[in-house]
């Protein structure tokens, strides 16, 4: 991913370590980690969140998830999001990896990680790029379930979580 | 001029079509091309287009109705994301 020439209020994006992926591959909890962790010993603390795919969805039991992005747009959607992140906090290293195609219950379908100096940098913006995420970032689920196929709509309470960060600019 | 016009998730379902390349005598507003688009296909493409969550972008980039396109640019078209 390149990076942009961009000033923050806390580290330059610059000397940021970003890592983007969309994939149709699960992900090793582990390596991500690990990666976040050496990217510098300034690290002190490393935040993670992974969501997954729920069996049962506003009480439809889930059989297959279907996940669709726009390729290239999402990967710069992403990329936009974690600069901004960086612009509100201490963010040494980000990832962001999001799955694409067919899920099934139990299955990972996202990724993010921040390091940062201190954990309440790490925890606002992990917290921050994942209402982000929601919101912004081109992807769409389908859910496949015994009555059919259902596109999903977006959750107000994902709305109000963005809106809730924009505010507190 | 060629513009392509890109369609996704539940949006690009009800129109039966991903993409479709749009000749364009000059540069033209998105609102501009809607019309032509739904003169070429048919009158139901007006109703799902100009719905009131449908999201556009050009080049990658989220715009309104009145923004401008020109040839080689890439319109999208897709309802609100859902991902996470």
């Amino acid at each position: 991913m390149a990076m942009k020439s961009r000033s923050s209020r806390r580290l330059p994006v610059d000397s940021m370590e970003k890592k983007i992926q969309v994939q149709e591959e699960t992900f090793d909890l582990r390596s991500e980690y690990d990666h976040l962790r050496s990217v510098s010993l300034k690290v002190g603390a490393v935040v993670t969140f992974t969501g997954t795919v729920r069996d049962l969805n506003e009480d439809e039991s889930v059989q297959v998830l279907h996940l669709e992005h726009y390729p290239g747009m999402t990967e710069r959607e992403l990329d936009k999001i974690i600069d901004e992140a960086a612009d509100r906090w201490d963010v040494i290293a980000a990832t962001v990896i999001h799955r694409v195609g067919d899920l099934y219950p139990g299955d990972e379908i996202v990724f993010v990680g921040m390091a940062s100096q201190h954990r309440g940098d790490a925890f606002a913006a992990c917290s921050f790029v994942m209402d982000y995420l929601k919101t912004r970032a081109t992807f769409w689920k389908k859910e496949k379930t015994d009555d059919g196929e259902r596109w999903l709509t977006t959750r107000e309470s994902d709305v109000a979580a963005a809106e809730a960060w924009s505010k507190s600019q | 001029m060629t513009v392509k016009i890109v369609f996704f998730a539940s949006l690009r379902e009800k129109l039966g079509v991903d993409s479709v390349d749009l000749q364009i005598s000059a540069p033209s507003r998105v609102s501009a091309l809607i019309t032509q688009l739904v003169a070429q296909h048919s009158p139901e493409w007006h109703e799902i287009l100009t719905a009131e969550n449908i999201r556009i972008a050009v080049n990658h980039d989220m715009i309104n109705e009145d923004a401008g396109v020109t040839d080689g640019d890439e319109v999208a078209f897709f309802p609100p994301v859902t991902g996470g």
